[in-house]
């Protein structure tokens, strides 16, 4: 096998772990066990090998081990052997001291800058957490899509970045002045350019999952037609090129600084898009599916994504981060799923509560059994 | 904090704590090995202070630091008066200046645009900017401020008020910043991004 995979990882004073190492051969890997027993951490500790706050969304002082009543965590360490092709990198990240604000990053010993992480490993996740994602508001399916971007091309979390900063700006000047007309053209220049790069960093990778999904028919997951619905990335969708697109914001933008102002917050720009999923076969928006489908739709999203990444020259294969998806799932289903990632050859993580929901993967992984006390191999 | 060092001493780390790199801990053991080489360290620190103190001056053309005003730089004939670049910082300057990839003159901003943190155009050296591009002689103004948000609404803010001046206005070549970091304040870096600018 020679897709990335993590083959050493260690935590030191991470969450609920205070030491813990596994010794991994590139397999996927489950992880069994009761409630609390450190599963999730496990997989946190994975999602901060790549640039972000993890799959939580967590402050640095919230991760590092805290004992009942401590308020800050201490300092701590992810620490993994990265294995890629005949290659093997070494990353580190963590804190150096409790409540420290920025969290540093090495690569085979050398101090780097986090954006260097994406170098090596990319990641594709599922949680509990996206149960929900066509139940609620359009900001967490933006995130969620934003993040399948993010594993194409990591750029795109600078240029989601900068906007969020110079939306930030202008909504300052818009609501407490200066009203400095120069001033505010550079920063909605700004919020132009970011905010194309954006839109087209979106519908490429909405068009190659769609293609992607569309050449993956004959499986037991549902088919999903999607859309993103936001102008900006319509138009980018249509092909509109860069310079128009970059145009018509920045008009739009200066056109609508009163209204801006007197809202608040900006009504028009990609901060504003929203992913459509429907359910093919049923033709359903996937908010009237149930909850199975729901998530079904999802974990198919995701494994495109994984899949189509999988065949990328030139970068990183992605790790699969899998919380608690295995149960969700019937046993056809599951069957489908662990055939799928074995033929995609990646490093997943699964998690579950129940051993016999992983039987299926018996001779094709590495399992664990999750403890209060730690970590135990089951071959 | 346990044990008190008393209040010279913890007036010395209080101030020390304050300089940019310094938490309270790193102050407390500057201020300890300051402490105890009194003739290597703390005398001559306390001398080399009071020397900057009374002689370091604000430069009233480019807003550079130097014993003399105005500045070595703006008072050397041998450099390009035709040339300006815009620096965020003097450190900024000090960089360029250590690349060797500049022969023109500068400009301290003193800052950058920043409505989060208060920063308006008033605050820094726009003004003088300005007018110094209107004076005979000036070709070309270069914009090297940072990649980051700040940097280049700031940069696109003093193309806008130099549009008039008759200059032209160019800016250092930038690379893509992944997770926002571009340390172009390097070695060669500068010289290629000198080399490589473009109008603004
Ligand atoms: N910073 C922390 N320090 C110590 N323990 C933590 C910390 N954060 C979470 N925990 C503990 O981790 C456990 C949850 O682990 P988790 O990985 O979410 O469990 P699961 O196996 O159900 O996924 C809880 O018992 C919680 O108290
Ligand atoms: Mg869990
Ligand atoms: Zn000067």
């Amino acid at each position: 096998m020679t897709a990335t995979a993590l083959i050493r990882l260690s935590l030191t004073d991470f969450r609920s772990y205070e030491a813990c190492a596994l010794e991994l051969d590139g397999r996927p890997v489950w992880l069994a066990g009761p409630n609390g027993a450190g599963k999730t951490n496990l997989l946190e500790a994975v999602s901060f090998l790549i640039p972000g706050r993890g799959l939580r969304g967590s402050g640095l002082a919230e991760v590092g081990r805290r004992m009942p009543g401590e308020k800050v965590g201490r300092a701590w360490a992810v620490s993994a052997l990265v294995r890629a092709g005949d290659d093997e990198v070494r990353l580190g990240t963590g804190v150096e001291q409790p409540g420290a604000a920025r969290r540093i990053v090495r690569v085979d010993g050398e101090p780097a800058p986090p954006g260097r992480l994406a170098e090596h490993v990319r990641q594709v996740w599922l949680t509990p957490a996206q149960d929900r994602l066509f139940l609620e508001g359009a900001a967490d399916r933006r995130r969620f899509f934003d993040r399948l971007v993010f594993a194409a091309e990591p750029q795109h979390a600078a240029h989601v970045a900068a906007y969020e900063k110079s939306m930030r700006e202008r909504m300052r000047l818009l609501t407490d002045g200066p009203a400095d007309p120069a001033w505010l053209d550079a920063l909605e220049a700004r919020l132009a350019e970011a905010g194309t790069l954006m839109a087209e960093a979106r519908a490429r990778t909405l068009a190659a999952l769609a293609a992607e999904i569309g050449t993956r028919g004959e499986r037991p997951f549902p088919q999903a037609r999607l859309s993103l619905t936001g102008d900006w990335e319509r138009m980018a969708g249509e092909g509109v090129d860069f310079a128009e697109i970059e145009a018509r914001l920045a008009k739009a933008l200066a056109a609508a600084r009163e209204r801006d102002g007197a809202a608040g917050r900006a009504l028009t720009g990609p901060h504003r898009g929203d992913l459509s999923v429907i359910h093919a076969e049923k033709d359903r928006a996937a908010a009237e599916c149930s909850t199975g489908e729901q998530k079904a739709l999802i974990l198919n999203l995701v494994l495109a994504q994984a899949a189509r990444l999988a065949r990328a020259e030139g970068q990183p294969a992605p790790l699969l981060l899998l919380d608690e998806v295995a149960a969700h799932l019937d046993s056809r289903r599951r069957a489908a799923l662990f055939d799928e990632i074995e033929a995609l050859g990646l490093q997943a993580f699964l998690t579950g509560t129940d051993e016999m929901l992983f039987e299926g993967l018996a001779g094709r992984a590495q399992g664990f059994r999750a403890e209060t006390s730690g970590l135990a191999s089951i071959g | 904090m346990a044990a008190s060092a008393g209040p010279e001493i913890e007036r010395l780390i209080g101030l020390l704590s304050k300089l940019p790199g310094l938490g309270p801990r790193s102050a407390r053991r500057a201020a300890l090995a300051l402490l105890k080489r009194r003739e290597q360290l703390l005398l001559p620190l306390s001398d080399a202070l009071s020397e900057a103190a009374a002689r370091v001056k604000t430069c009233q053309v480019c807003g550079s630091l130097d014993t003399q005003d105005p500045c070595a730089i703006c008072a050397d004939p041998a450099r390009d008066g035709t040339l300006i670049c815009v620096v965020e910082e003097v450190g900024a300057l000090w960089a360029m200046e250590r690349a060797g990839a500049f022969r023109g003159r500068y400009h301290v901003l003193g800052g950058l645009l920043s409505a989060l943190d208060g920063v308006g155009p008033d605050a820094l050296r726009i003004g003088p900017l300005v007018s110094r591009a209107a004076e005979e002689g000036v070709r070309e103004v270069i914009l090297a401020l940072p990649a980051t948000v700040d940097g280049q609404t700031t940069a696109h803010y003093l193309a806008d008020r130099l549009a008039g001046a008759g200059v032209s206005v160019t800016m250092l070549a930038r690379g893509v910043p992944v997770g926002g970091e571009l340390d172009w304040l390097d070695d060669g870096t500068i010289a290629q991004a000198m080399r490589a600018r473009r109008p603004a």
